[in-house]
């Protein structure tokens, strides 16, 4: 009995490496982007532009950026001044806020997060009593950011920057999911008063810009009030983004509901249960999951619309920036806040459209096409 | 006898709401701070500083009206409007008072209802120039290229000017102020036109600020003074007469430095402008030392226009200066 032994030529062995330039950093090269004239050369040009786009943003933004310095006589570097940025972070981040009092927003920040997580994650140890926190969590919020109570009263209008924006965007996506949820249902109703006044809501919002929404709450609600009697120009605000998001809410998820095949339907009313518990357990579990990008897509459109209230006389991240170019020390410095205030708000945004792709992924059973 | 009580509440609460509505002064009083609305943030005129502290002559306005009436200039809640909703804040009660860079016109005085208390700054539409081009006045303007924000009176009057002076001129158009300061350093126009005060901010955020002057043609009017409700000419007195505190104030040279030894001065106007004669307080109703923490604490019209225009965007007296000096200021006498 002698053991034959497979030959193999030198170099050919299957359980050696792959040759270098067949697999690896060289070989991702050659294929992606050097496998013919064609794309050699429009690979070429291509490097050519974005070495120079890309030298000339670095440049700005990082090479020829002064960091340090006092005043905007201190840079003379050529690039971008973000001293302004320094000088004027508190605001950013909290507005006009009483300095004294940062660690309230602090606070409602890191308490957010904590009632956020088992909202979005739902693997976390002891999530029901997480969420019974979330729940209550508006409320403490409320309280923290402005005042009574023991607590030093800081009026709304103090509020700015970051903290704004995230009052605003939280607010409206928090809000407009459930209201959405319930005029997308309504909609759809049998019940011929429901479904007109559905349809009347929804169209109408959708048939107005948000700006105008807001006009509408800051200069034309204050008219009609009685005199002495105003409530809150932010609490406006809030309820303006909160009803436009939800009219649009209300569309992407009766889409989903359209989707449903009708048999769906069908079996839960066979299996004997009422209204509620088909859409419950049912409908809305598949209806929604469908149309994650779409709700995703409204929350960041919302989020970012809230810029707007800076055309109210709110300070949000942009009406921060104006008053920082306003200052006659930083004068001319628009591009440097703007480009912050695109990079804070790039983040946000990215993170919400990185989330919404893991959930797809997690809740997708097979039904994908 | 339930059903009595609940009208004679009603009776009682209308009767107080119409009471509130008069007495503007009790209202603030009774609320510890006056409301004053000012411009979102505008250079010069309202901006907040790092520490979150508004500043600008604007605000000095409604520093001052609050030292009089308080004797603390920072029991004021400064609420920035924009310039479409500033009316209706004022209309609607939300606001006592409006310091916001706005135009005195017979409409906004006669038709929506307001009065204006004075004028802290006399603008009006001017010109700005490269000192290369060699010109010296607007009279020799003739084929230049002009910047211009579209869609404003700016827009008009430059081509009522042009057409009355009979020269030709091209136009640039710009968008904003950012845009146009940017298309004017590029040199992509002659000329930049926009109200003086609104050129001296713009120079000052170009490369070269020295190169450029401002030439001493002003073709429009723009009287921009602080205002408040019809219907309460107590509180319209008051604020007229805090801002002709503070210009009559420099007019005698009674500076915040020195206000305190001029207790000693033999002028009657002095003495009765710090509260040792007369009783101007007590026909305002107000304190008899009112003017006094008024030049005290905001200091007169000079120091103001000084701290807030002249040491920060270089923007001159010019027509702004006292009717001594051949400025248009010229407050009535104090008595």
């Amino acid at each position: 009995m002698s053991v034959t032994e497979q030959q193999h030529a030198p170099g050919e062995h299957p359980d050696l490496p792959p040759p270098l330039g067949e697999a690896g950093v060289i070989a991702w090269f050659k294929k992606r982007l050097f496998s013919s004239v064609g794309n050699t050369i429009l690979t070429l040009i291509t490097a050519f532009f974005l070495y120079h786009v890309l030298s000339a943003i670095i440049f700005w933004a990082v090479t020829g950026a002064t960091f340090t310095g006092e005043t905007k006589a201190d840079c003379d570097l050529g690039g971008a001044c973000w001293l302004v940025i320094g000088d004027r972070f508190h605001q950013f981040m909290y507005g006009f806020y009483p300095i004294d009092q940062y660690w309230r927003p602090n606070l409602t920040f890191i308490l957010m997060v904590v009632a956020i997580m088992p909202v979005l994650f739902d693997n976390i140890p002891h999530r029901g009593k997480f969420l019974l926190f979330s729940a209550v969590f508006p409320f403490i919020a409320f309280y923290l950011l402005s005042g009574g109570w023991g607590l030093e009263t800081v009026d709304t209008d103090q509020w700015g920057g970051l903290l704004l924006t995230l009052v605003l965007g939280v607010t409206g996506i928090v809000a407009s999911l459930p209201i959405g949820i319930v005029l997308a249902l309504g909609r759809r109703s049998n019940m011929p008063i429901v479904r007109t006044l559905c349809v009347c809501f929804i169209e109408f919002i959708r048939g107005v810009p948000l700006i105008t929404i807001l006009f509408m709450a800051s200069n034309m609600l204050p008219l009609f009030l009685p005199d002495g009697v105003n409530f809150d120009k932010l609490l406006r605000a809030l309820i303006g983004v909160a009803l436009f998001s939800s009219a649009y809410m209300a569309e992407v998820i009766r889409g989903g509901l359209q989707a449903i095949p009708k048999g769906q339907y069908e079996g839960a009313d066979a299996m004997g249960l009422s209204y509620w518990q088909s859409m419950r357990l049912i409908i809305l579990p598949q209806a929604l999951r469908i149309v994650i990008p779409g709700i995703v897509n409204t929350f960041i459109g919302l989020y970012k619309d809230t810029t707007l209230v800076s055309i109210i006389g709110l300070f949000d991240l942009i009406g921060i920036g104006l008053v920082a170019v306003a200052d006659v020390k930083w004068r001319g410095l628009a591009p440097e806040t703007y480009a912050f205030i695109a990079l804070l708000f790039f983040i946000s945004c990215f993170a919400m459209s990185r989330y919404s792709l893991w959930l797809e992924n997690k809740l997708h059973t097979g039904h994908k096409r | 006898m339930k059903f009595g009580k609940v009208l004679f509440a009603a009776a009682a609460a209308t009767a107080m709401t119409t009471a509130a509505q008069a007495g503007t002064l009790d209202d603030i009083k009774a609320r510890g701070e006056l409301q004053c609305g000012v411009a979102t943030p505008l250079p010069g005129f309202a901006a907040p500083n790092a520490e979150n502290v508004w500043e600008g002559l604007d605000v000095d306005v409604c520093r001052a009206v609050a030292a009089a009436v308080f004797g603390d200039p920072m029991k004021v809640k400064i609420t920035p409007t924009t310039s479409k909703e500033r009316f209706t804040v004022l209309q609607s009660g939300e606001i006592d008072m409006l310091a916001r860079n706005t135009t005195w016109t017979l409409s906004r005085d006669v038709n929506l209802g307001f009065e204006f208390v004075g004028v802290n700054y006399y603008d009006g539409q001017g010109f700005l120039v490269n000192k290369s081009l060699g010109v010296s006045s607007a009279t020799e303007l003739d084929g230049a290229s002009v910047c211009v924000q579209t869609g404003t009176t700016t827009e008009l009057n430059l081509a009522d000017y042009f057409r009355a002076q009979g020269m030709k001129y091209e136009t640039v158009p710009v968008a904003t102020a950012e845009e146009g300061a940017k298309v004017y350093d590029e040199g992509r126009c002659d000329v930049y036109t926009t109200d003086a005060s609104g050129l001296y901010s713009l120079r000052s955020t170009l490369s070269a600020p020295d190169e450029q002057i401002v030439l001493p043609e002003i073709i429009s009017k723009e009287p921009l003074g602080p205002l408040v409700r019809h219907g309460d000419q107590q509180w319209g007195d008051i604020a007229r007469w805090t801002l002709n505190a503070m210009i009559i104030a420099e007019e005698l040279g009674i500076t915040s430095a020195n206000i305190d030894e001029m207790a000693s001065s033999t002028n009657p106007s002095v003495l009765r402008l710090i509260g040792a004669e007369g009783n101007m307080g007590e026909q305002l109703g107000l304190d008899a030392k009112w003017a006094y923490n008024v030049v005290k604490n905001v200091g007169n019209y000079g120091e103001s226009f000084k701290r807030n225009l002249t040491d920060t965007l270089n923007i001159e007296r010019g027509i702004n200066a006292q009717w001594k000096d051949g400025g248009l200021l010229y407050a009535p006498p104090m008595r």
